[in-house]
């Protein structure tokens, strides 16, 4: 063994412990905060606080329910207009690509996904908070709409790119005209990709907080009008965790757990879903 | 040509122009996202032109505004995070790809990719009640041992400030950069690998040699990403990068990001210069991230070109 091979294995070996290290301190951090979010927040989840109205700051009790049912007002809005822009638009580039447009649009939509959401926040108050006179759940459903367009549009055209021609030519050749041939086969049979994407962006969209500073602004108390300020979970979890309650501290924690497993539960039924598709 | 065979071409264009439409109106909102940042900062515009970038005056009272300290301090932030995510990511990145036996990868990178996806806002709230008493201490240490030092010479017991801020970018951005750096060395071909093993290279010298040069575009790709959201970031930022309009220092010094001022002032910008001075922050934020995004892309182009070239 000559000191130069000595050399090269003790290398190897240091590099070796070195991104041992690397790999610890991320995996470290993940349980950290994992753990911390779920062992301090399940332990104020009841009953109560997912069904009740906030009570007057500092005092104990009350819930969070109305700012549960606000995220969901809100992303519903989001996902009705960004639904139909985003496939809408995805399958404009895929299915009539003669247009050269469509690399246009593509490109834009992925850099507006590096778009700060809080950039994204100001464009929805100056183009709806300002004209409306004041903030409302709409303003923040256009500002989550327009995070979640571009996610939805690159998912589905890669969904849709993933379909063989053989499927649209078959479908062709029996007759169908094109547009029944692109929502009667090629869509049905990229659903679970689809799918996939949609779940992505509202998940996303669910945990977004900054957009939501000046548009939808946030509620002590019930409200589905659209055209009324509303609470939002992430929002809520912000404003309590930098008051100065004690209570509300805790709260946050709880709202977070809340959070936190909406995000899991998304990301492991999207995976099981698409896993359990792709594999027939 | 038959009733039916008339009907059929009418729904085709029908469904291409309500398709056209939906991909214009993707363009038409990009556009107006940039027409409407400019028409809600013009008032501001008009106001300092460019010594707005330069400025370091930031007085809504005698209603002076300039955006200096807030740059620096959101490209620092985010530099310093970038700094410290990039050997971690990859090194996490090359041991789960190279290191790590089939079966394992899964059951770690899961997790990673999962935390990848997790709002901000609960990074912002661990960082607020775990990481920083956890920095406070490091600071009051840093602060006496090597207080000479001028990066340790600032408000150590705040607790957040840049190195706050920094962490928590940082430990925000490494899942991103490992989840698709791992994503990229797993495309290596194992006949290069295999051919460094087979003249003798140890496993290091292997991925070191071949494995990167051969996925550093792809690698840069995912280090940018990570940039971009570190500059991008609001909440996390807002709650420990320690809200304070001044030039920095010192690492301990509490300061905003662009993004950390809009959050905090905009609801209590109470008149039109104020909020079009917030707006104009907006777009110089929204300015800095496009151009990252479009140098990476155009540099990815160049080294791709080099590449493919070198490969005929």
């Amino acid at each position: 063994m000559t000191a130069r091979y000595r050399y090269r294995k003790f290398v190897e070996w240091a590099n070796w412990i070195g991104m041992l290290c690397c790999i610890s301190i991320t995996v470290f951090f993940l349980v950290a905060i994992l753990g911390y979010v779920l062992v301090k927040g399940a332990g104020y989840i009841n009953w109560e606080f997912l069904t009740a109205l906030p009570v007057p700051a500092g005092e104990s009790g009350g819930g969070i329910a109305n700012a549960l049912v606000g995220s969901l007002l809100v992303v519903l809005i989001a996902s009705l207009m960004a639904l139909p822009i985003g496939i809408g638009a995805a399958i404009f580039i895929n299915e009539f690509p003669s247009h050269g447009t469509g690399r246009t649009i593509r490109f834009l939509a992925e850099v507006l996904t590096g778009v700060p959401s809080i950039v994204v926040g100001l464009f929805a108050y100056d183009l709806v908070v300002r004209p409306m006179g004041g903030f409302s759940a709409f303003a923040g459903s256009v500002a989550y709409a327009f995070i979640m367009v571009p996610i939805i549009l690159i998912s589905a055209h890669e969904a849709l790119r993933l379909v063989p021609d053989s499927l649209r030519e078959a479908s062709l050749a029996l007759g169908v005209p094109k547009w029944r041939t692109i929502l009667g086969v090629v869509v049905p049979v990229s659903s679970p990709a689809l799918i996939t994407g949609v779940v992505l962006a509202i998940s996303r969209a669910l945990g977004e907080a900054a957009p939501m500073l000046f548009t939808a602004f946030g509620n002590s108390f019930w409200s589905l009008s659209p055209g009324k300020p509303v609470a939002t979970v992430p929002l809520l979890i912000y404003t309590y965790a930098t008051g100065p309650y004690e209570d509300w501290h805790r709260k946050a924690w709880a709202a977070s757990f809340v959070l936190l497993m909406v995000v899991l539960v998304t990301s492991v039924l999207t995976r099981a879903f698409l896993r359990g598709k792709t594999n027939e | 040509m038959s009733a039916r065979q008339q009907v059929i071409n009418q729904g085709d264009r029908i469904f291409y122009i309500i398709a056209q439409w939906l991909g214009l109106a993707v363009i038409v909102f990009a556009l107006l996202l940039v027409w409407n940042l400019f028409d809600g900062a013009w008032e501001s515009i008009k106001k300092f032109g460019l010594e707005f970038l330069v400025g370091t005056t930031w007085d809504p009272v005698t209603r002076v505004f300039g955006t200096l300290p807030t740059i620096i301090g959101t490209l620092v932030k985010g530099f310093i995070a970038l700094f410290l995510a990039i050997p971690i990511s990859i090194g996490s990145a090359i041991f789960l790809a190279f290191y790590t036996p089939k079966w394992l990868r899964p059951v770690i990178s899961y997790p990673i990719e999962l935390l990848a996806g997790i709002p901000s806002i609960i990074f912002g709230m661990w960082a607020l009640f775990v990481m920083v008493p956890v920095v406070r201490v490091m600071q009051i240490w840093l602060k006496a041992n090597f207080g000479w030092f001028f990066l340790f010479d600032g408000p150590a017991v705040y607790g957040v400030g840049v190195l706050s801020g920094s962490f928590i970018l940082a430990i925000m951005i490494i899942p991103i950069i490992t989840a698709i750096s791992k994503e990229i060395l797993l495309t290596v071909p194992r006949s290069q690998v295999e051919g460094m093993l087979a003249l003798g290279a140890t496993k290091w010298e292997a991925i070191w040699q071949v494995a990167l040069p051969y996925s550093r575009i792809g690698l840069f790709g995912a280090v940018i990403l990570g940039l971009g959201r570190a500059i991008g970031e609001t909440m996390a930022v807002t709650m420990v990068g320690g809200n304070s309009f001044a030039m920095i220092h010192s690492l301990f010094d509490p300061v905003h990001s662009m993004a950390s001022q809009i959050a905090s002032e905009f609801t209590e910008a109470t008149y039109s210069l104020y909020t079009s001075s917030l707006i104009y922050v907006g777009l110089v934020l929204f300015g800095i991230t496009i151009f990252i995004s479009l140098a990476a892309q155009f540099l990815i182009w160049r080294l791709s070109k080099g590449k493919l070239a070198i490969l005929d």
